[in-house]
């Protein structure tokens, strides 16, 4: 379980997030939501330590991580998965060394056992056969997935998903989702996925908060995103054609 | 300027701090070398034959009296590679090349998050990506300079005898009178200190860059210029330092 309380950030005088507080809980995925600019991406990189907030706590599990000290950072880090908009991969490392590097790096492991853990990994996340392809040679969704792939072979407590779906098509993106979902279920961690997708608001929100000018403005899951009463978590989730088809249905 | 400064020797502190284990720098300071030891050796060569064939006709040129033995020629073309042209110059060479290669590697890295990847896992990623570079640098950059001197006065030797501007062998006379083998060890401290300089500025701004490619290519341009100046005051203090009677 992640919490974090009274979060605040600004960038040169102008507020990106105000005194934003909430629990994201284990096992299932928990989405922040709201249109482009509205410190989605801030709040999280504040959650893993990217960018220290003006104000606030982040908790991991009862752990005080932004008043931690080095060490106490290092130690959180180490289990945590994160995918990357771009999938981040490492240019120069093929799709089997990018996978391997946190237990090339953070682990002892004996080299068969890795390339195990490796193959094991670009299995579940439905990628076989391609451990020599260098990231140029492969695909905007494949990469999303050996991005998976790299975040989670080192069993991690804590995943960070910005954008999963960014730039793919909406049947990827369905793959995407659903594999999230599956291994936050599966391993039991602790899931946040920063998305302004809402396909995957209503496929995946079992838990949802919904950031707006930098504030949570509303906090739920899909079942109750489409009548909040709130006008505007209400403008963004029926800016959707095909929402907004189905609430004139 | 001084917050610039600040930040670049901030930057060097955090190149020790939290560590990962010596077999994990092992390989990555071994690519490093070859990268920069084998990718710069043709250039360096072929540079540095040029300057001392360069240097050997211009130094006859400038030689207007008959009085002057024509080994002399060839001992100011050993002077001059080994003082300065071949530590120097093949530094600003560096710095173009090695530099501006370390300075756009590590901005791409930046504006595509693989830096931000290194962290989150817990990795020091300056420690990881700036140390190899340093090392394999140091390491590097002194046989370069070695190769660049020899080319240097083979250069020389080449352009000096095949022109007919000196024999052979009051050009090797000329080069093996009134050594003094300090020039040597001041040319590989010049070297030593030039390597890092190039490599620290050079990754300290490809490492800070931000934005998109755009400011890959401005970083790039930045590293190479900040790192050629600071070679400059460098070689001229060094020079003030241990030369200057």
């Amino acid at each position: 379980m992640i919490e974090i309380k009274n979060i605040s950030k600004s960038f040169a005088g102008k507020t990106i997030l105000k005194d934003i507080s909430g629990v994201f809980e284990k096992g299932k995925p928990n989405l922040l939501i709201g249109a482009s600019g509205t410190g989605k991406s801030v709040l999280m990189k504040c959650i893993v330590g990217l960018t220290h907030p003006d104000d606030g706590q982040v908790f991991y599990d009862g752990r005080d991580f932004t008043g931690s000290d080095r060490d106490t950072i290092i130690e959180i880090r180490r289990e945590m998965g994160m995918l990357f908009q771009g999938g981040a991969l490492f240019d120069s490392k093929n799709v089997e060394q990018n996978v391997m590097f946190p237990l090339n790096v953070l682990t002892r492991m004996p080299w068969p056992e890795k390339r195990e853990r490796v193959n094991f990994c670009l299995k579940r996340v439905g990628l076989e056969n391609i451990n020599s392809k260098m990231p140029s040679e492969i695909s905007g969704g494949m990469k999303k997935r050996v991005g998976i792939a790299r975040a989670i072979v080192n069993t991690p407590n804590y995943l960070f998903c910005d954008e999963p779906n960014s730039g793919l098509d909406p049947q990827t993106s369905i793959v995407i989702d659903e594999l999230i979902q599956d291994l936050s279920e599966d391993l039991d961690i602790t899931t946040i996925v920063v998305t302004h997708d809402m396909n995957s608001v209503m496929g995946i929100g079992e838990k949802i908060m919904f950031l707006y000018k930098g504030e949570k403005l509303w906090e739920g899951n899909k079942d109750d995103i489409t009548h909040s009463g709130v006008k505007e978590l209400d403008d963004f989730v029926f800016a959707n054609k095909v929402m907004n088809s189905l609430r004139e249905k | 300027m001084i917050q610039e400064i600040g930040k670049y020797f901030i930057f060097l502190g955090q190149l020790l701090a939290n560590r990962e284990t010596f077999k994990t720098y092992y390989k990555l300071i071994l690519d490093e070398c070859i990268s920069i030891g084998i990718g710069s050796l043709f250039l360096v060569a072929l540079v540095s034959t040029f300057m001392g064939a360069v240097t050997t006709v211009q130094t006859a040129y400038n030689m207007v009296s008959d009085f002057i033995p024509k080994y002399v020629i060839s001992q100011v073309v050993r002077e001059m590679i080994v003082l300065e042209l071949a530590p120097t110059i093949i530094a600003v060479i560096y710095a173009g090349k090695v530099g501006s290669s370390m300075a756009s590697g590590l901005g791409t890295m930046r504006i595509t998050e693989q830096i931000d990847a290194l962290e989150v896992m817990g990795i020091n990623s300056i420690s990881y990506l700036v140390l190899p570079k340093i090392v394999a640098s140091l390491l590097m950059y002194p046989l370069l300079v070695i190769v660049a001197g020899v080319c240097g006065m083979i250069g020389g030797y080449l352009a000096g005898t095949l022109t007919g501007i000196i024999t052979p062998n009051d050009y090797v006379y000329g080069l093996r009178s009134s050594y003094n083998p300090f020039t040597i060890q001041f040319a590989l401290l010049k070297s030593f200190v030039f390597a890092f300089l190039v490599s620290s500025i050079s990754s300290y701004k490809g490492y800070n860059t931000q934005g998109g490619a755009l400011e890959v290519g401005i970083s790039s341009t930045q590293a190479v210029t900040t790192s050629v100046i600071a070679v400059l005051i460098a070689d001229y203090l060094l020079a003030q330092l241990l030369l200057a009677k």
